[in-house]
């Protein structure tokens, strides 16, 4: 014990961080880490360190964790194993009292588990690959304003995925024109029209003009086709009371949604929650910036996590990957994203990079974006890989339709329903997709037009974000 | 116009060997189908009116394409859709839902404008049809 104590450096783990013998409790927060650590330093040290890290750890011996019931509140790293394939890196399983964590707070618990550790020396790279929110702590969050359900029945759309567009070109555009894009798309059948990422209040086009000529355009569609529709109006900007003044105005015009970005940050998105919850409006999130730290297999924090945390903050939609499109997505990964932010209890499955068994205790699901680079022509394997539960977003799909944007709106709308219709009656619309899409295009020159148009347009890379391909280790 | 509420409403009307396809899926998955009409066709007038309960306990595609040829019977000219809810924990909601009967002229809404302060515009789908009271909006006069 002396020795613990001596003032100077000891390694993390005979600090008490490396625990093999650890049953982590079921009120746990669990994490793993995929740790890369510098040459000649020990996995089960480096662990340690992590644990530590991220926990109540400094770099040296300080006396005063003896005025704490320190083991109490010290992470525990439980368990190291070797990357199957992937020299060098090593899993971390850490386990985290829940005493440790704020309720409710995002940025509280992002601080703890990414918040120093991420820069270590020790270590060449770090990738927080999963979590597992034990459900005491999963209920102190609002979760999803809405959710899927409400959504749906707010919507009165069934048994189909939801269609949407974002307005091109993303930059440039004035309000007026802006606003015959939406008309148009929504017109043609789309449910949704979506605000890009960065289109907030610039020069060009301000804000509130935006809205003003976006509700005339959603009013005229919804008078025409008899649905519900809707345009992601995009408040993000650069203070939260200037967020809360456009959503306000958003929900006075009639909106049934409005849409931030990831980089306003967790705590804005929590609060931006709780008002789309208090005031009946859908939130659409968009992931901007998330591949800076998603992407790279070694370092930065997993998607899945990201989806995680979302769900917890209270997102109704975010983006979450296509697969066939043109932006970073390997088929398992996406499918673990989706079952993330979709299912109500999800086992550990190492196919799709799943390290955990999670349990969202009835919490809604946030229902995911399928946008980037897709269009009619791959209407079956859409549906394949994301099933019913998404809103499938064709932006250059719908607007660069040769006939016009709500013929382009129209092709993905027959598109679609032959595709669930076809689906039902028992088809193998996987293998059949282009003879479904090819029969459905003779009652619609839109879709003909469109297939014609696209035909098999894809694009494949190699991903660079996949699971370990081995099976890997028992899960928790 | 024609009003596309429902799972299939871009594509040409379904054969009644069509819906029973459909029918069938659903009462594969375990949902029962109900039967709704209406001459009221908003697109937030979430109650249609029912035909009869739920068929909780109908397991035949035959019996229910039996209840909506009723329910044309009765009421050729309104709207008439079929629901499939699933009631399994985490969606009790409507799993599908379709529209199977069209009045043979679907005049629409229009769109009303009421212009405010601050270039805001109060907006108001008012449906042709509903000026005239329920029962009588898609018969012809006479």
């Amino acid at each position: 014990m002396s020795q613990r104590w001596g003032a100077g450096v000891i390694p993390y783990a005979e600090m008490g961080y490396w625990q093999p013998d650890y049953q982590p409790k079921d009120t746990d927060v669990l994490a793993a880490f995929r740790i890369t650590p510098q040459p000649g330093v020990p996995p089960e040290e480096a662990g340690a360190a992590v644990a530590g890290e991220s926990s109540t750890a400094t770099w040296t011996v300080v006396w005063t964790d003896r005025l704490s019931a320190y083991e109490h509140y010290q992470a525990k790293c439980y368990r190291v194993e070797p990357v199957p394939g992937a020299e060098g890196q090593f899993i971390a399983y850490i386990a985290y009292d829940l005493d440790l964590f704020e309720e409710g707070s995002i940025a509280n618990l992002t601080s703890s588990i990414i918040g120093n550790v991420f820069g270590f020396k020790a270590l060449r790279a770090l990738r927080l690959e999963d979590m597992r929110i034990p459900t005491h702590y999963v209920k102190t969050f609002q979760g999803p304003a809405h959710g899927i359900v409400m959504e749906r029945e707010y919507l009165n759309v069934y048994g189909r995925p939801l269609l949407g567009a974002t307005v091109k070109p993303k930059l440039g555009l004035s309000a007026r024109n802006y606003g015959r894009v939406v008309y148009e798309a929504l017109r043609g059948g789309l449910d949704f029209t979506k605000d890009d990422e960065n289109i907030n209040s610039q020069p060009f086009m301000r804000w509130r003009d935006r809205f003003l000529f976006c509700m005339e355009g959603v009013n005229k569609a919804q008078a025409e086709t008899g649905e519900i529709k809707g345009h992601y109006l995009n408040v993000t900007a650069g203070t939260m009371e200037a967020m809360y003044e456009r959503a306000e105005l958003a929900r006075e015009l009639g909106s049934i949604i409005v849409m931030i970005d990831l980089t306003i940050g967790y705590t804005a998105i929590q609060s931006m929650a709780a008002w789309a919850r208090r005031n009946g409006v859908l939130l659409h999130l968009h992931r901007a910036g998330h591949s800076t730290y998603t992407r790279q297999k070694n370092h930065g924090v997993s998607f899945r996590v990201i989806s995680k945390w979302m769900r917890l903050a209270g997102v109704d939609h975010i983006h979450a990957g296509t697969v066939v499109g043109k932006l970073e997505g390997d088929p398992n990964s996406v499918a673990g994203f989706y079952d993330t932010l979709r299912l109500d209890k999800i086992g550990a499955d190492p196919v799709k990079g799943l390290y955990f068994d999670q349990d969202w205790a009835s919490m809604p699901g946030v229902m995911p974006v399928a946008s980037g680079g897709i269009h009619a022509g791959q209407m079956h394997q859409l549906l394949h890989h994301l099933g019913e539960d998404v809103v499938l977003q064709f932006g250059g799909g719908t607007i660069g339709h040769p006939m016009g944007i709500a013929a382009g709106a129209r092709a993905n709308r027959v598109a679609l329903q032959a595709m669930i219709k076809a689906r039902n009656e028992g088809r193998d619309y996987l293998a059949e997709g282009p003879d479904i899409l090819r029969a459905a295009a003779k009652h619609s020159r839109e879709l003909e037009v469109a297939l014609s148009t696209w035909g098999e347009v894809s694009f494949t890379y190699e991903s660079t974000d996949t699971p370990d391909v081995v099976a890997t280790p028992t899960m928790v | 116009m024609r009003i596309t509420q429902g799972t299939f409403s871009h594509l040409p009307d379904l054969s009644d060997e069509e819906i029973a396809q459909q029918v069938q899926y659903a009462l594969g998955n375990g949902w029962p189908l109900s039967i709704e009409f209406t001459d009221d066709p908003h697109p937030r007038n979430n109650y249609w009116d029912m035909w009869g309960l739920p068929m909780f306990d109908l397991a035949d595609a035959a019996g229910v394409l039996y209840e909506l040829n009723q329910c044309r019977a009765a009421y050729p000219d309104r709207y008439i859709r079929i629901n499939a809810y699933d009631a399994s924990l985490g969606r009790q909601t409507t799993a599908l839902s379709f529209i199977v009967n069209r009045p043979a002229e679907e005049p629409g809404f229009r769109l009303d404008r009421l212009p405010g302060p601050d270039r805001r515009v109060q907006y108001v789908a008012h449906g042709y049809a509903s000026d005239r009271p329920a029962g009588q909006r898609y018969t012809s006069p006479g």
